[in-house]
């Protein structure tokens, strides 16, 4: 399932083979890069699930070369003069070499065309602001226009504080396009990944009309140490994970990673031709 | 206009001798007939609504209220609605849709109840519904932010045509003592982080939020109420003449304008 053969990449390709580390979230052991994309990004110590930066997810996805990326000059900015957030920022962007936190555009998986999104927890937790409403928003736009599945992979801190109310409108104002273009007819499956909180739970996490979920992955609205305080109580250990919302009824299915593009495949196929 | 700083407003608004969601009720809406239960799991008695005339308007109308005495106050979540609560909301505005009546909201939530029981229930697929919904609700909503407007717990009941402020009331992303603790690691600067989150009346006009403040005539209530009143019945008068498909375009414009980026490079 993956693209292991090295491809020359022309410049501003979405996807270079640049080399960098990442820190699995669950043994904290670092990796490199190459050495995650050969293993589906599961950690090679610990074996669990390592957070994808939101390019790899679409790399491990989509038809190899079928990837066009959107909107990639939406930039995140510090526009009420928020402490630390005009670091944050530069630092985010300079460590992921994105501009905000979400990727978006059209591929194909196995051949059928889809709208995609990616969150990429690396940037400012991936939090949703203004950059990550516009550019969501406008994918669904884009998707209702040419008439094309979404299919969004997310994970969220929530909304972005540094950005204030803005950043809460982003919630009302993505649910809006959601709500368009599921009004055309269209499928919009949603990829819940560790780990997906706050207002993304509250928002465009549980607009799908499928919602798929990876396994023991963090999704909840309220912060378990929150949660903890005030009900005063020890929660259970799956509490908050795919597992649980499984259990309650508000995901259709935890699926492993190496079966993700066949069933997302599965399920895009089902309804081609359908919605009109 | 208020002289308070920002934080003064959010101990204002968190004042037990605040007037709480269902006084407001009372004063604004006329023969009023109480709706409760979301028909899936339970009432939560967070959220008071129904259905009664605002200025000789049919309406339903749906309040945050955070209890009179202690008692209530314990058993509303200190007006944290739970999931039932949204739900109840949703029914109530399908309802209102089908009625063709418009609906008017009234928001005073320091956020959705945080809890286990909460979390269990889809706290955060019950407000994300009410978005979607609310986003495609074919009959005019007016909000007005009573108190605080705290978080998706707030805009839950706010996915609006029209949003006002009270003079004093504020709306915020995060708590200003939630948002302080992860700054500072010191909930103690919440007056700090009032600042720095704009969560004032007239913030929310300039950032496009909302469309307006209206008076708290110096704590006069029946002023106030009079004025509020005046308000919501002009705007829902407004929003009635227009036909469904442009309330809803002009509903999505409304937030699809809201965001501050830059946009350059490549694409």
């Amino acid at each position: 399932m993956l693209n292991r053969k090295k491809r020359r990449i022309p410049e501003g390709a979405p996807f270079t083979d640049e080399e960098f580390d990442v820190v699995c979230s669950g043994c904290k052991s670092v990796h490199k890069r190459s050495e995650l994309l050969k293993t589906g990004y599961i950690c090679p110590d610990c074996g669990r699930y390592v957070r994808v930066p939101a390019r790899d997810r679409i790399r491990m996805i989509a038809d190899s070369g079928s990837f066009y990326e959107l909107d990639r000059g939406i930039t995140s900015v510090d526009f009420l003069d928020f402490p630390g957030y005009g670091e944050k920022l530069e630092k985010a962007k300079k460590q992921t070499g994105e501009r905000s936190a979400v990727v978006t555009g059209v591929m194909r998986v196995l051949g059928i065309p889809c709208a995609v999104f990616a969150m990429d927890s690396r940037f400012v937790m991936a939090s949703m602001g203004s950059a990550v409403g516009e550019k969501i928003t406008r994918l669904f736009e884009y998707a209702e226009e040419m008439r094309l599945p979404v299919f969004g992979v997310t994970c969220s801190g929530g909304a972005r504080m540094q950005e204030g109310a803005v950043s809460l409108m982003q919630m009302a104002k993505c649910s809006g396009a959601v709500r368009r273009h599921s009004d055309a007819g269209l499928l919009y499956v949603a990829l819940l990944t560790d780990p997906t909180t706050g207002g993304m739970t509250a928002s465009i996490a549980m607009e799908g009309d499928i919602t798929l979920a990876e396994p023991h992955a963090l999704v909840g609205f309220a912060g378990r140490r929150v949660v903890e305080q005030t009900t005063g109580t020890a929660l259970p250990d799956d509490f908050q994970t795919s597992e649980f919302l499984l259990d309650h009824g508000f995901v259709d299915a935890v699926v492993v990673r190496s079966d993700l593009r066949d069933t997302l495949g599965r399920i895009l196929r089902l309804h081609v031709g359908g919605g009109d | 206009m208020s002289t308070l700083t920002p934080y003064e407003r959010l101990k204002t608004v968190r004042s037990p001798a605040r007037p709480n969601g269902e006084k407001y009720v009372r004063a604004l809406f006329s023969d009023c007939v109480e709706l409760c239960g979301d028909r899936r799991f339970a009432e939560d008695p967070a959220i008071v609504s129904g259905i009664g005339y605002i200025d000789g308007i049919a309406v339903t109308y749906i309040a945050v209220d955070r209890g009179e005495d202690i008692e209530a106050r314990m058993k509303k979540h200190f007006g944290c609605p739970m999931p039932e609560g949204y739900r109840k909301a949703l029914r109530l505005m399908k309802q209102a849709e089908k009625f063709r009546r418009p609906v008017v909201c009234l928001v005073d939530t320091m956020g959705a109840f945080c809890g286990a029981d909460g979390e269990e229930r889809g706290q955060g697929q019950a407000i994300a519904e009410n978005l979607f919904e609310m986003m495609g609700l074919k009959t005019p909503i007016v909000s007005v932010i009573i108190g605080e407007g705290g978080s998706g717990g707030a805009l839950a009941l706010a996915a609006a045509d029209r949003v006002y402020m009270l003079e004093n009331a504020v709306y915020s992303v995060i708590s200003p003592d939630g948002c302080a603790s992860i700054l500072w690691r010191d909930a103690g600067r919440a007056h700090d982080a009032a600042e720095c989150l704009h969560i004032t009346a007239e913030d929310m006009v300039k950032l496009g939020i909302a469309e307006g403040v209206v008076s708290e005539h110096g704590g006069d209530f029946d002023l106030l109420c009079g004025e509020l009143q005046k308000t919501v019945a002009r705007e829902l008068r407004a929003l009635s003449k227009l036909p469904t498909e442009k309330l809803l375009a002009a509903r999505y414009a409304r937030f699809r304008r809201i965001g501050v980026y830059e946009e350059g490079g490549d694409r």
